[in-house]
């Protein structure tokens, strides 16, 4: 009695296991979605791959170490991007230097110490839209602020790597605040109130609990910054970067970051509007050089963001 | 996230007294007689805790109303009653850890050693150095077990021997003999009832005066529930423990004194507040409570 009764029951979970309906919305929805991130990629890899195949023949017939090597030139045989890498890389180290301490610090006090009041929000939601300004504005209040401003044209020397490099810093600013401010939102509760539990003052939490989970989290914003400090053009172009040329050879330091300068988005922009066949190509291949550059300082950030999170 | 009143900036602290020594202070304390059950003799414990009708408020919500009960050292006060009843929200006053929610407020008056606790010159980084807390779900930092354990004793300022520490502490939470192998790992990487003893470790690491405990063994299996339960037994011959517990026979088992808390439902509002309905000595409660509603729940037939 009792065994037929059990392989009844067996036999029933059996049934009601295997019974499998063809789910039709599902596997359409499935299919819309793949379809969707299929056309994204499309475009994306046909845009590289045309940019790639213009270029190629600027670093076949030239070499790589000529291109990256040699300076502006209105003659497309000698036309380079040594200047542009050197401008970019100004600009990024004052995105690093100023925009990405002040962001997190500011991102820290908004998320650890001030209380929630109507200020602080009110702060918060003005920072968000900040990130959503566009970036030409930031340009123009880079003019206001670095080059028209007569306090400071001394200290910038007007349209200059300083005033160029103090712009992007800004224009990222909200945008390094909003996604440490992220990162810090998303350590658990648990883990606070953990060491505050044991004695520990707020400054010891956020040292040593807070910011070493929240780390990977404001790395990755971090990087994100760099890609669009790299990649940001229209304020430079009104700061003087497209017909700038980098002092080089015997000026000092401080004089390179007081003279005209160029980045590598504001020299795709200069070489495009050439008018010759030649020129079509130098613009491809400065696009890949701006591609790989980008590249590679994310993959620096990324290996020192795993190295961190190993460490700890 | 902020702490009220900012009390980190105060300047001239008042000086709690030291977890252990410090007698002098302790006989100033204040006493108050507790009802005693029949036949024992009257003894007069110093109390820690004096909670003079303490209520506790979320924003509009009065979670807690009216708390009066002493807590005594060298004594295991138990808080039982039914969940949402407003045990981890009384407890939480008690090292001013409601202090890090916002809006949370408290009323009334709450001495520890005769010095008010909430008195805007108290610090509560000094208060949660000698109050130590183990939480209602276990919480390890996400670091090593050692550094789990470390850290408190740390910031401390701790000179002696950090791995002896890490070892007896660890011992006496009942976790050694699993992880002294593994030290270096995460505690996270740790079972749910293993993460709750490392929590009791780093809880009794920086030897605090009171130990509140929010239902510590909840996650454990009945061996180490007994040795949790063996050293809160030996822990309150130097401190004071407070534990929140919905497990009725270890609150008989452990515990010198019961409190037993209720939620009341507001007829209007609907408003579940919590409160004290009876706090004596465990053995009064569990045998011969008072209330009625106190002998429903601890025999089970409430809640
Ligand atoms: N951070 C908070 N914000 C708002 N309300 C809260 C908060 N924490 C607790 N409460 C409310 O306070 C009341 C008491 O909660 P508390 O956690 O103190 O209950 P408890 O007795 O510990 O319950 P349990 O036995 O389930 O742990 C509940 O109604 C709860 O919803
Ligand atoms: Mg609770």
């Amino acid at each position: 009695m009792a065994a037929t009764h059990v392989s009844a029951t067996a036999g029933a979970v059996e049934q009601a296991l295997r019974g499998r309906r063809t789910d039709v919305g599902g596997v359409a929805f499935r299919i819309a979605l793949f379809g969707a991130l299929l056309i994204s990629l499309l475009v994306l890899v046909i845009l590289l791959a045309d940019v790639f195949r213009t270029a190629w023949p600027v670093f076949r017939d030239r070499g790589v170490a000529d291109f990256v090597t040699s300076n502006i030139s209105s003659l497309p045989e000698r036309a380079g991007v040594r200047q542009g890498i050197i401008g970019s890389l100004y600009i990024v180290a004052f995105v690093v230097v100023i925009a990405i301490p002040l962001g997190i610090g500011g991102a820290i006090y908004m998320e650890e110490y001030a209380r929630d009041t109507r200020l602080t929000r009110v702060i918060n939601a003005n920072i968000r839209n900040l990130a959503g300004v566009p970036a030409i504005v930031y340009g123009l209040l880079g003019i206001a602020l670095f080059v028209q401003f007569q306090a400071l044209q001394p200290i910038t020397g007007g349209r200059s790597i300083i005033s160029g490099g103090l712009t992007i810093a800004i224009l990222v600013l909200p945008i390094v605040i909003i996604t440490s401010a992220e990162a810090l939102r998303a350590v658990p509760r648990s883990i606070r109130e953990a060491a505050f539990g044991v004695g520990a003052t707020r400054w010891e939490v956020v040292r040593s609990h807070v910011l070493p989970y929240a780390a990977p989290g404001i790395f990755t914003g971090t990087i994100l910054t760099l890609a669009r400090a790299f990649g940001e053009t229209a304020p430079l172009i009104l700061l003087g970067a497209a017909t700038g040329f980098l002092s080089t050879g015997s000026a000092g330091f401080v004089d390179t970051l007081k003279g005209p300068y160029t980045a590598l988005p504001t020299l795709v922009f200069a070489y495009a509007r050439k008018n010759l066949r030649a020129f079509e190509q130098i613009t491809a291949a400065t696009i890949v050089t701006l591609l790989v550059v980008l590249l590679l300082v994310n993959a620096t950030a990324i290996i020192l963001r795993n190295r961190y999170e190993r460490k700890w | 996230m902020s702490e009220s009143g900012d009390p980190m900036d105060v300047t001239n602290r008042v000086q709690l007294p030291e977890s252990e020594g410090g007698q002098a202070e302790h006989e100033q304390g204040p006493r108050l007689a507790v009802r005693q059950s029949r036949d024992e003799p009257e003894v007069q414990r110093e109390v820690v805790f004096d909670v003079r009708d303490v209520s506790n408020y979320y924003g509009d919500f009065r979670a807690v109303r009216n708390v009066t009960l002493p807590v005594f050292r060298n004594e295991i006060t138990a808080l039982i009653g039914p969940s949402g009843c407003g045990k981890t929200t009384f407890l939480r006053n008690l090292n001013r850890m409601n202090d890090l929610i916002e809006g949370a407020r408290i009323e009334g008056e709450l001495l520890y050693h005769g010095v008010d606790l909430y008195d805007p010159q108290v610090d509560p980084v000094e208060v949660r150095r000698r109050i130590g807390m183990v939480f209602q779900k276990p919480n390890p930092f996400p670091k090593s077990i050692y550094d789990n354990v470390a850290f408190g004793p740390r910031i401390a300022g701790f000179t002696g021997n950090m791995d002896d520490l890490v070892e007896e502490s660890l011992h006496r939470a009942a976790l050694w003999d699993e992880v002294k192998d593994k030290l270096k790992e995460s505690g996270m990487a740790l079972s749910g009832g293993q993460q709750q003893r490392l929590c009791i470790a780093r809880a009794i690491a920086t030897r605090p005066d009171v130990i509140l405990m929010d239902e510590p063994c909840s996650a454990l299996d009945p061996i180490a529930t007994q040795r949790i339960e063996d050293l809160m037994l030996e822990l309150k011959h130097r401190y004071s423990i407070v534990i929140v517990t919905h497990n009725m026979q270890q609150a008989a088992r452990v515990s010198d004194r019961t409190a037993f808390f209720t939620v009341e439902v507001h007829e209007d509002s609907g408003q579940r507040t919590g409160t004290v309905v009876e706090y004596d000595k465990t053995e009064t409660i569990f045998t011969n409570p008072s209330d009625k509603r106190t002998e429903d729940y601890v025999t089970g037939r409430f809640g």
